[in-house]
C-alpha cells in the first residue's frame, strides 16, 4: 500500500512535466489544428537560449523572461517564414516540415551546446516536500504552475477578446475573416503562445531531467498522449491526461507482474488506445460532429 | 632527358643488377587503401539521431590523427581517416561500412561505434577479411578469435566489470540485496549478466530488483522508489551519465543510502557527478581505467597535460568534461601503434597479426599500472580496472589493479 | 435547376479526375514509355556499377515498398498511420527467424511475412475504425513504440534473439545463374517490387479502389452510398501492412541482420516522410520516396557531419516548399503545363 501511494505520488511529479508539455501540444493545437512534432525541440532551444544566458552570469529570472519573450517571438517569426508559405499544402506535407523544424532545432543544439547534460536551476528549490522525499519543492512548483497556466490560458481563451478571435479563427476561419478578423496573425499569435508555453515547460523539466538536446523527445511523445487522453480540444483535459499518464505508467512499471518492468510504455499507450475506443475524442474532449 | 644510348644501359647494368640481389628488405606489401604516403582507414559513429552524444568519440579521434600526420605520420605515411555517421541505426552501418570497404578502399575499419552496430558488420567484415579493429563498444562477443579472427576489442568488457562488481558485493555485502539499473539494450543487459554470473549461485537470492530503463524515458526516479521500497541495500548502477545522474540525486532526495556501485560508463565527475549533485555522489565506488579528465588528482600528471594541450590545439570545441573526449584519442593511439609495428608490410594479415601481438602497451590516459595486452588466443586488449571511492570532491583509487577474464 | 448535393458533387469530381487520368491515347502512351524505359533502365545497371551501389539500390526497392504500403493506407484511404515500422520490423523478423531457425528457403519468407502482417493489420485496423486523425496517430503510435519493446522482451528471446538480434545470410543465386549475391537480391527485390506496384496500381483502378479513396475523401457519402465502411477500411490496413511487411522481409535479406532498435517510431517517421516527399496517392511517387529516404542523409552528411540533421531538415524543407505535393504532384504539375493535354 505504501509503495502504491509512493508510485502514485512520484507519478504525479514525473506527469506534472508531461502535464506541461500536453499544455503546450494542444495550445498549438488548438491554433492550427494538428500536432507540432517540433514542439519539444522549442522548448529545449529555448531553455539552452536561457542557459546560455544564466552562464553570461545573467540572474534567474531575467534570464526567464528573455527566453519565454524570445521564445514568442520565435514561434511568430517560425510561423510567419515557415507554415505561411505551406498552409495550403497537404496536411502530410506540414507534418513533414515539422519533422525538418525537429531536425534543424535538435542538430543544431547539439553543435551549438553539445551533448554533456547539464545542471538547470529551480527557483523553487529541491528540499524535499512531502512524503519522504518523493515530491520536492521543485515539483510541487512545477505543478503550481502548470495549473496556473492552464488557469491563465482558460481566462484568456473564454473571458477576453483577444481569446474569442483566436477561437474563432480556428474554428472556422472563413466567417472570422467575415468579421473582421485577421486570420493569419491569430494562427502566429497562437504559435507564439504555444511556444512560449512549451519555453515555461522546457525551464521546469530540465532540472528534473538534466539538460541536453535530446531530452524532450521521451517527453513530447508522453505528453502527446496525455493530450490525446484527455482531449485534444480541452486544455484542462491535456493536463489531467498528462497526470494521468505519469501515473499510469510507474503504476504499470512497478506493479504488472513480470511484463511491467520492460513493456511498461506499451502497457501505458496500450490502456490509453483502450480509454480512447470508449471515448474517441479522449476523455474530457468534444466529439468531433462533421456536417453532411 | 638524357639520351638513352648504348653504352649509358651498359653503364648502367652492374647497378640494376646490383639492385635485383638486394635483400627484401626494401619490399613494401600494401594491402588496399594504402600507398607510400597514404593509409586510408574507415570508421562509422552516430553524429546524429539519439546516440549522437557519442559523436564526439569518433570527432576526437580524427583530432588525434590529424595530430600524428602533423607529427609526420606513420612510418612516414598520412593517415586519412574517413568516417562516416550511421546515427546509431544498424542498417546504415552496413550500407556506410559497405561503402568504406567496396567503394573508399579502406584497409581497415577502426573503432566502430556501438553494439548493435557492430553486431550487424560482424559477419561482413570477417567474411571480406577486413580488420574489425578495437570496437568502441564493451560487449564481451568481440573476444572471439576463434570465430571471428578479425574483430578485436577494446576497454574492458562490461561482464568483467560486473564480475568486478560482484566480486567486491560479495566481499564487502555478502548478506546484501542488491538492485541493479541497467539501460534496456546490449550493453545494459551486458552488464546485467556479468554481475548476475558473477555472483554466481547466490545470485537469486540476492537480486531483489533488475531495473531496466529506456533512453528516451524522462526520468528514472520510479525505479529508484521501486529499489528502496523493494529494501535493497546494494545498488549497482549503469546507467549513462544522465540516468546514473539522476539516479544518484533521487536516491538522495527519498534518503536511500544503499552500498552504491556505479559503473565506468556513469562516473565522470563533470558529467555525471556534479550534475547529480557532488554531495550526493559521497561514498561511491566504481571502477576506472581510463583518468577522468574532470578529477583534480590528474592536474600535474603529464599524461593528462598531454591531453589538455591536444586537446586545445587539435579539437578545441571538444567537451573536456567528457569522458568520450579520453577514450578516442586513446583508442586512436592504440590503432597507430599496430600501423606502428607492421612497418612496411601494411596488409590486412599483418594488421591482424600486429593486433594480436600487443605487449605491455600504454598510452598517456590509461591509469597507472593498466597495460594493453594482446595474443592470438586474447582479443581483450584491456582487461584490468581499478577501484576507486568518491570522497565529495575526487575519486580516490583504491586496491590493486584488478585483472578479468571474461571470453565471448 | 437545383445544384446537386455537396456530396454526389465530390464523388462527381473524384470520377472526373479519375477519367482525366483515363486520360487520350497520347499521355497514356508516353507513361507506358515512361515505365518500360525505366524498367529497362533498371535491369541494365546492376552490370554497370558497383556492389555496393547494386545494394543502395536494392534498399531504395525495400524502401519505396514499405512506403507504398504506408500510402496505400494514408494516401489512398486517409488513414494515417505512424506505426508502420511496426509491420516492417515484423516482416524483417519474419524473415530472419525463418532464415535462421528452420530450413525454409528465403523466398517463402516473404509470403509468410506478408501474411503475418496482414493479419497483424487487419485486426489492428479493426479497433482503429473507432479513432481518426490525431487520435489514430496515438494508437498506431503505441503500436511503433510496442514493437521494439516486444522485440527485446527477455521471455521470447530464444525467438528473436533479444537485444542482440539475428544474424542471416544473403541468398545465393540459383546455381547456374552467372551473378553474385548482391546482383541476384537487387533482381529478386525488382521482381517482387514490379509485381506489388502492378499490383497496387490495379487495385487502385478498380473498384475497390475506388471505394477506398471515396471513403477517403467523403467518408459519409461512401456509407450512404452502401460501400461497407468498416470492411474496407480494415482490409486496407491489412494490405498496407502486407506490403510493408515483404518490404522488412525483403529489408533483412539485403542488410543481413536485425535488431529491435532499427524498427523504432523513427523509422515510421522516415517513411511518412519518404510519403510526403513522393507525393501522398501516388504509386510511382513512393519510389522517389525511397530514394529521398536512403540518400539525403548521406548527402546532408557530406555537407556537414555535425550539422547532418539540420542539412537535412533543411533540405525536406526545400522540398516542400517547391513541391508540396511531392514530386507525383510536381510532375502532373509539370506534365499539365508542358505536356499536351
Amino acid at each position: 500500500m505504501e509503495l502504491l501511494l509512493q508510485q502514485v505520488l512520484a507519478g504525479l511529479a514525473t506527469g506534472a512535466i508531461y502535464a506541461s508539455m500536453a499544455l503546450a501540444v494542444v495550445m498549438i493545437y488548438q491554433a492550427i489544428d494538428h500536432l507540432n512534432f517540433a514542439q519539444g525541440e522549442m522548448a529545449m532551444f529555448s531553455t539552452f537560449l536561457a542557459w546560455q544566458m544564466l552562464q553570461w552570469g545573467w540572474p534567474y529570472w531575467a534570464a526567464f523572461v528573455v527566453a519565454v519573450a524570445l521564445s514568442f517571438l520565435g514561434g511568430i517569426a517560425i510561423e510567419r517564414v515557415l507554415f505561411k508559405p505551406i498552409q495550403n499544402a497537404p496536411i502530410l506535407s506540414q507534418l513533414a516540415a515539422f519533422i525538418a523544424l525537429y531536425g534543424i532545432l535538435n542538430s543544431s543544439a547539439g553543435e551549438i551546446w553539445d551533448f554533456t547534460i547539464k545542471s538547470f536551476p529551480t527557483p523553487f528549490g529541491t528540499t524535499p516536500l512531502f512524503g519522504q522525499g518523493l515530491i520536492s519543492t521543485h515539483q510541487a512548483g512545477m505543478i503550481a504552475v502548470t495549473l496556473v497556466m492552464l488557469g491563465l490560458l482558460y481566462f484568456f481563451f473564454r473571458g477576453s477578446r483577444l481569446g474569442l478571435a483566436m477561437r474563432a479563427a480556428a474554428t472556422n476561419p472563413a466567417s472570422a475573416r467575415l468579421v473582421g478578423i485577421r486570420v493569419g496573425w491569430m494562427i502566429a499569435l497562437g504559435w507564439g503562445m504555444s511556444a512560449a508555453v512549451g519555453a515555461v515547460a522546457g525551464m521546469l523539466i530540465a532540472p528534473v531531467v538534466f539538460l541536453e538536446p535530446n531530452m524532450m523527445l521521451g517527453v513530447l511523445l508522453y505528453g502527446f498522449a496525455g493530450a490525446v487522453l484527455g482531449g485534444l480540444s480541452s486544455p484542462g483535459g491535456a493536463v489531467a491526461g498528462g497526470f494521468a499518464v505519469g501515473i499510469i505508467e510507474n503504476l504499470a512499471g512497478t506493479f504488472v507482474p513480470y511484463v511491467g518492468r520492460e513493456l511498461k510504455l506499451t502497457i501505458a499507450l496500450v490502456l490509453i488506445v483502450a480509454v480512447l475506443m470508449v471515448k474517441p475524442s479522449g476523455v474530457f474532449g468534444r466529439a468531433m460532429v462533421s456536417r453532411v | 632527358m638524357k639520351r638513352i644510348t648504348r653504352r649509358s644501359i651498359l653503364a648502367a647494368a652492374p647497378g640494376a643488377v646490383a639492385l635485383a640481389a638486394l635483400p627484401a628488405r626494401a619490399e613494401k606489401q600494401y594491402g588496399p587503401g594504402v600507398t607510400d604516403t597514404e593509409i586510408k582507414i574507415g570508421n562509422t559513429g552516430p553524429y546524429s539521431g539519439p546516440a549522437s552524444s557519442y559523436g564526439t568519440i569518433p570527432k576526437s579521434m580524427a583530432a588525434y590523427y590529424r595530430m600524428i600526420n602533423e607529427q609526420g605520420g606513420v612510418n612516414g605515411r598520412k593517415i586519412n581517416f574517413i568516417s562516416y555517421d550511421d546515427a546509431y541505426t544498424p542498417p546504415k552501418t552496413v550500407e556506410q561500412v559497405r561503402k568504406l570497404v567496396e567503394e573508399d578502399g579502406v584497409l581497415l575499419i577502426a573503432a566502430p561505434l556501438g553494439t548493435p552496430t557492430n553486431s550487424a558488420i560482424h559477419r561482413y567484415l570477417n567474411q571480406k577479411k577486413v580488420p574489425q579493429l578495437f570496437v568502441s563498444t564493451g560487449a564481451t562477443k568481440w573476444n572471439d578469435p576463434k570465430h571471428f579472427p578479425w574483430t578485436i576489442g577494446w576497454q574492458p568488457n562490461y561482464q568483467i566489470e560486473g564480475h568486478v562488481y560482484a566480486a567486491y558485493i560479495l566481499q564487502h555485502k555478502s548478506d546484501g540485496k542488491v538492485a541493479l539499473l541497467y539501460q534496456n539494450d546490449d550493453f545494459g543487459k551486458d552488464y546485467l549478466k556479468g554481475v548476475t554470473d558473477g555472483l554466481g549461485d547466490k545470485a537469486k537470492s540476492m537480486i531483489v530488483l533488475a531495473a531496466p530503463y529506456e533512453t528516451t524515458d524522462p526520468t528514472v526516479d520510479s525505479q529508484i522508489i521501486a529499489m528502496k521500497s523493494a529494501g535493497a541495500d546494494v545498488f549497482v548502477n549503469t546507467g549513462i551519465p544522465k540516468f546514473a545522474a539522476q539516479a544518484i540525486r533521487k536516491a538522495a532526495e527519498i534518503e536511500w543510502k544503499p552500498l552504491h556501485i556505479l559503473s565506468s560508463v556513469g562516473n565522470s565527475v563533470g558529467a555525471a557527478l556534479k550534475p547529480a549533485g557532488l554531495v550526493n555522489a559521497k561514498d561511491i565506488v566504481t571502477d576506472f581505467y581510463i583518468k577522468d579528465p574532470t578529477d583534480p588528482q590528474w592536474k600535474d600528471d603529464p599524461g593528462y597535460q598531454q591531453w589538455v594541450a591536444f586537446m586545445d590545439k587539435y579539437y578545441p570545441e571538444g567537451d573536456k568534461t567528457d569522458a568520450g573526449n579520453v577514450y578516442g584519442p586513446s583508442n586512436a593511439a592504440t590503432v597507430v601503434q599496430v600501423l606502428k609495428q607492421c612497418g612496411d608490410d601494411l596488409t590486412r594479415e599483418n594488421v591482424m597479426s600486429k593486433a594480436a601481438s600487443l605487449h605491455d602497451f600504454t598510452v598517456p590516459m590509461l591509469l597507472p599500472g593498466i597495460k594493453i595486452n594482446t595474443n592470438p588466443t586474447d582479443f581483450a586488449p584491456i582487461k584490468q580496472i581499478q577501484m576507486a571511492r568518491f570522497d565529495g570532491e575526487r575519486w580516490q583509487l583504491f586496491g590493486p589493479v584488478i585483472s578479468g577474464e571474461v571470453n565471448g | 435547376m437545383t445544384s446537386p448535393p455537396k456530396e454526389t458533387a465530390a464523388l462527381e469530381v473524384a470520377l472526373r479526375r479519375e477519367t482525366e487520368i483515363g486520360r487520350s491515347a497520347k499521355s497514356l502512351g508516353m507513361r507506358q514509355l515512361a515505365i518500360g524505359a525505366a524498367i529497362v533502365v533498371a535491369l541494365v545497371v546492376p552490370f554497370v556499377v558497383k556492389n555496393f551501389v547494386i545494394f543502395q539500390l536494392t534498399l531504395v526497392m525495400v524502401y519505396g515498398l514499405a512506403i507504398l504500403g504506408l500510402n496505400l493506407l494514408t494516401g489512398f484511404n486517409g488513414q494515417f498511420s505512424l506505426g508502420h515500422s511496426a509491420f516492417y520490423g515484423i516482416g524483417a523478423y519474419t524473415a530472419a527467424i525463418l532464415m535462421d531457425q528452420t530450413d525454409v528457403a528465403y523466398y517463402w519468407t516473404l509470403p509468410c511475412a506478408g501474411a503475418l502482417c496482414f493479419v497483424v493489420g487487419f485486426l489492428f485496423g479493426l479497433p482503429a475504425l473507432r479513432l481518426q486523425g490525431l487520435y489514430l496517430a496515438l494508437a498506431t503510435f503505441a503500436l511503433a513504440t510496442a514493437m521494439p519493446q516486444i522485440l527485446k522482451f527477455e521471455p521470447l528471446e530464444p525467438l528473436t534473439g533479444g537485444v542482440q538480434g539475428i544474424a542471416i545470410l544473403k541468398p545465393d543465386p540459383p546455381p547456374g545463374v552467372p551473378l553474385d549475391a548482391d546482383q541476384w537480391l537487387y533482381y529478386f527485390t525488382l521482381a517482387v517490387l514490379l509485381v506489388m506496384f502492378a499490383g497496387a496500381a490495379n487495385l487502385v483502378k478498380s473498384r475497390t479502389g475506388r471505394a477506398i479513396m471515396a471513403i477517403r475523401d467523403h467518408p459519409i457519402a461512401a456509407a450512404a452510398m452502401g460501400i461497407n465502411t468498416a470492411l474496407y477500411k480494415t482490409l486496407t490496413f491489412g494490405v498496407s501492412a502486407f506490403y510493408t511487411g515483404v518490404a522488412g522481409a525483403l529489408g533483412a535479406l539485403a542488410i543481413q541482420f536485425v535488431a529491435p532498435d532499427s524498427f523504432t517510431f523513427l523509422l515510421s517517421v522516415s517513411l511518412l516522410v519518404g510519403l510526403v516527399v513522393g507525393g501522398v496517392g501516388s504509386i510511382p511517387g513512393s519510389l522517389i520516396g525511397g530514394v529521398f529516404v536512403l540518400f539525403v542523409p548521406n548527402i546532408a552528411e557530406r555537407v556537414s557531419t555535425g550539422l547532418s540533421g539540420a542539412i537535412y531538415g533543411i533540405i525536406l524543407l526545400l522540398v516542400i516548399f517547391v513541391m508540396p505535393s511531392g514530386a507525383a504532384g510536381f510532375v502532373r504539375f509539370a506534365a499539365a503545363r508542358l505536356g499536351p493535354m
